[in-house]
Order: C-alpha cells, then structure tokens, then sequence
C-alpha cells in the first residue's frame, strides 16, 4: 500500500480538522448561552450540564431520540430487504426496459424534498397514517431504497458470474446460494448501505416533521424548538446535536466490520 | 454478459411499487400545479405554460442557477478527489480502521439545522473558533459581511460536512477489491501508482458513480445549512436554487411559478446526472481494454 510515513500524517490531519467543528459542538454544549455569545473560550468557563439535564429530564425531549431511532430503523430495514433481490436482478440479467428502470429509480432522489410534502401529507392521512412510525419509514423509501439498489448493485457487479455458476454446479438452491454465499462476499457493501440508510432517514428533516405531530415526532422536529421568539437556545441545541451523534457512532460501530474487513475468500 | 431473463421483474417488482407509490403521485401534483393558476380552493384557471415562460425570463433566477452550478462544480472537484485521497490512507483492519470509520462518519450524523447553527458560531470572529483563528493569522475573515467570505463558508461546511460519504463509498469500495489483485501486481512489479490506476481506480468506478451523482444532485438541492448559516446572504451571494424556490412557494406564496419551477428545477438536475453517468459508465469501459 501507500508508504506509511505519508499516509499517516494525511489522515491524522484530515481527522483532526474534520473534529473541529465537532468539538466546538461538544464546548457549546457545556456552556451557558451568555459564556458562548459573549466571548471566544476554548473550554467552558463555567462548566455546566443543565442543557443535558434539560432533554434527559423531559420525556417531550428523549422521547424525540426514541421515535427517531423505531422508525429509522424501520425504514433500514425495509429499504435493504427490498433492494437487495432488485440489485441482484439489475447486477446479473438484462430485461425488458433494465436501463431505464435503473436511472429512474436514482430519478427519485433528484426532486427537492419540499416537492413531496403537500401530497404525502394527502396521501398519508387518506390511508390513516399520520403521525405513526410506518409513515416516515415509508415516506423516506422514496430516498433510500434507490440509494440502497444503487449502492448494492455496484457491489454484485464486482463479483465475477462465475461464482453463481459454480454453485449451483456445486448444486446449492438459490436461497442458500445468496445468503451463505453471495451476501458474505459483498458485505462491505451492505455495511455501507445499511449506514447510508440510517444516516439519509436520521438527519432527515422536512418529510418526518410534516408527517408527524405528537406521538411519532422525531428529535430533528423537536430541536427546532431551541429556536423561538426569546431567541435562540445555543446551549441546548448544541447538546441534543451532540447528542443524535452518539446512536450514528453506534451503528457505524456495529458495521464497521462489515465495511472494513476483506473480500471473504471462500470460494473463489 | 448478462442473461436475457424477463422474469428478473418479480425481484423488481417490490422496488418498483414501494417507489412508485410515493413518487408518481408529488409529481402528478406538481405537474398539475404548474399549468394552473390557483385563485382558490374551486377556483383554478388552466394557463398552459405561462408559468414556465415566466420563470424562464426571470434574470434573478439565472443568477441563482450560476452561483448553483459553480457551487456543486466545486464541491464535485474538491470532495472526489479528497475523499479518495482519504479512503487510500486508511488502514484496512484492525482496531485502527475501526476507531478511524466511526471519527470520519461523524459529520454526517449530525443534523443539518443543527450543521448551520454550529457553524454559525464557530465562523464568528468573535466567538467563534474558525473565524477568530483565521483573523488572529492576519487574514480579514467576515463570513457575514464579506460574499466571498460566506461562499467559501458554505463551500468549506459541505467539505466538512459531506466529503465523509465519498470516504466511506470509497473505502468500502476499497475492500471489495480481492486479493489476488494486489498478488498478481506484486509479482508484476508495479509500482504504487500503477497499482492505483489500473487496479482500484477501475474497480472503483461503480462507488465513484454513485459518489459523484449523489454529491452532484445533494449538492444541487442543498437547503438547509446555507439557509442556517447565512439566510442567503450577504447580498444573495449564497442564495441557492432551492432557497430561491422556496421563497417563491412559501414566501410569496405563488404555488403556479413555483411547481414550473421544481419542474425545471428537476430537469436541470435530471440533465446533468444523464451526461456525468453517461460520460462515466464510457470511460469506465475505455479502461478495461
């Protein structure tokens, strides 16, 4: 590989500069609104832990991270249960209209999400589903499941044809020869697909709070309330910011072993 | 090559309704928006492309669709070739690559209100650790006073905020690659760069795709984080598409010029995706031989 003694230094810097911003989060988060308008320090002053206190205390709050995480993770699994057949069609047959289909599919994502909010909001309270975790993992398939199909098939397309072939040679079903054999080999791919899909439905801001009002409401829709015409609550936006950081951090650290080990060489 | 296999459609098909629900209807509504004029809740009148012409004409919105383009040109020439740069130099296994993953996806969990807000502080030559440390250099930084200032803000925060997702693709990319590639180019003896050229650049054309179409159309729409940091300003030096969209169909209120507007909005986008796919998927093939 790349010769360590430049390799090294690069990462550390881009990771440290990539912290930044991060870390002025983390100091915004334990100061007091009047320390951080006020003047520039690298630690806080006064240390403090009330914003913390305030969303751990109030259910109105955590509840926002709960919601979040059950229709989230809803929605990644829907997306890559259903992407993964579509990928391995459009990875290994051609078919009536495959091209097209597929460029459609990324069509999806090229909308500003603005465009979807008047009629999901028809659609969804005509089926009854306002304001439910089912709603807001649904709605966010629209940006996800291309991504997912995309993601994976790019994956599928590495692996040689050969390797079907000579399983069912080897007279494997063609179940048993994609989960024990196919899905092994292209798990960096789901890894990142399964962190893609959290991440796009995580941060997302504009469909989840449309779609949702008191029972379903997601911690993004609850944060824009630090803003209001007492002005702006610095403090504690910094610390529910800090604070949606950490179940990211946790899935990326359940499929980091997805995503970094090799090519599982079982049978090549 | 493929098999010709028409019943592939059955593992499609799941897809297909699941995005066909929620698509087919907005852009149903959109289109039928975009040929009315909305007087009330009854009351519509069919004006066919008025609105379109309107929109085209209109020379604010040439402005905003320049700043666009260099904006996402910019993003696209820093965030690929930097996020390759980074997925190259980060360890393959072990406790490292682990612990370097999760740092790097930090910036993209967060979000992107929250994104705006943070860097709103952490710009201001006063309070803030990014504008006081380029004014203590010597360098007269005003992020909200100065357009080239805001720009380069706005450019550096998606930097910050999105190369990540280009890293992670490439990465992963990265260790799909099997070994017996990097054997059989060690007993040829090629040198570290020929490595790259000819065996991880080629196989990491599909993720490159997807990297660079996603970053072209996100960028091409993002919203939030300038709307957060600068409200467009100063002046509309960072007034983008969508923000300019948004003030005509929530500003003004003007549903009409608004949904002509998504419309071109879309194919612009739709466009461009169209060639750099086209133009990618030629010179990925142009490698092979």
């Amino acid at each position: 590989m790349m010769s360590k003694r430049l390799t090294i230094p690069v990462l550390l810097i881009y990771l440290l500069l990539s912290l930044l911003p991060i870390y002025w989060m983390l100091n915004m988060s334990l100061k007091t609104n009047a320390e951080i308008t006020s003047t520039m320090t690298l630690w806080p002053s006064h240390l403090t832990l009330d914003n913390y206190k305030a969303i751990f205390t109030d259910p109105s709050w955590y509840q926002g991270y709960i919601n979040s995480m059950i229709y989230v993770a809803m929605n990644m699994v829907f997306s890559v249960s259903l992407a993964l057949p579509a990928a391995y069609a459009f990875s290994r047959y051609s078919f009536l209209g495959d091209k097209h289909l597929f460029f459609w599919l990324l069509t999806n994502r090229m909308t500003p999400p603005a465009v979807f909010l008047l009629p999901f909001f028809q659609l969804y309270s005509t089926l009854g589903l306002m304001d439910t975790y089912l709603a807001v993992a649904l709605a966010h398939m629209v940006f996800n499941v291309p991504l997912a199909v995309w993601i994976l098939e790019g994956f599928m397309s590495g692996i040689p044809k050969e390797i079907d072939e000579t399983a069912y040679i080897d007279g494997y079903s063609f179940p048993k020869f994609f989960v024990k054999i196919f899905l092994p080999m292209i798990k960096s791919g789901i890894g990142v697909t399964a962190f893609f899909c959290f991440m796009f439905s995580w941060v997302e801001l504009l469909l989840a709070r449309t779609l949702t009002s008191v029972h379903a409401k997601p911690i993004t829709a609850i944060m824009t309330r630090t803003v209001s015409a007492a002005g702006m609550d610095w403090g504690l936006l910094a610390a529910a910011g800090t604070l949606t950081i950490v179940p990211g951090a946790l899935v990326i650290w359940f499929v980091r072993n997805y995503i970094a080990k090799g090519f599982a060489m079982g049978r090549v | 090559m493929k098999t010709y296999n028409n019943r592939a459609w059955f593992l499609i098909l799941p897809v297909l309704l699941a995005v066909a629900f929620s698509a087919i209807l907005p852009l149903m509504t959109i289109v039928n928006y975009s040929v009315q004029d909305i007087l009330g809740p009854t009351q519509k009148v069919f004006v066919g492309t008025d609105w379109f012409k309107q929109v085209l004409r209109d020379d604010e919105l040439h402005g905003a669709l320049y700043r666009q383009l260099g904006f996402s040109l910019s993003v696209l020439a820093i965030q690929i070739p930097l996020g390759i740069l980074i997925a190259l130099t980060m360890p393959a296994r072990g406790w490292k690559a682990s612990m370097s993953l999760v740092l790097i996806a930090l910036p993209l969990l967060i979000p992107w209100n929250v994104v705006g807000t943070i860097w709103q502080i952490f710009g201001r030559e006063d309070i803030g650790l990014l504008g006081y440390g380029i004014n203590r250099m010597g360098i007269n930084y005003n992020y909200t006073g100065a357009s080239l200032d805001a720009w380069l803000t706005v450019l550096v925060m998606d930097v910050w905020h999105w190369t990540p997702l280009v890293v992670l693709l490439c990465y992963a990319g990265l260790r799909a690659i099997p070994d017996a590639y990097y054997q059989a180019a060690r007993i040829d003896g090629a040198s570290r760069w020929a490595v790259f050229r000819f065996i991880q650049l080629p196989k990491l054309r599909s993720v490159l795709m997807i990297a660079v179409l996603l970053r072209f159309m996100d960028s091409f729409m993002i919203y939030t984080e300038p709307f957060v940091l600068t409200g467009g300003g100063p002046g509309n030096a960072t007034t983008f598409l969508s923000q300019y969209l948004t003030q005509k169909a929530v500003g003004q209120f003007d549903l009409g010029p608004a949904a002509a507007f998504s419309l071109i909005y879309f194919l612009i986008i739709l466009l461009f995706c169209f060639v750099l796919y086209n133009w990618m998927q030629r010179v990925g093939t142009g490698d092979k031989k």
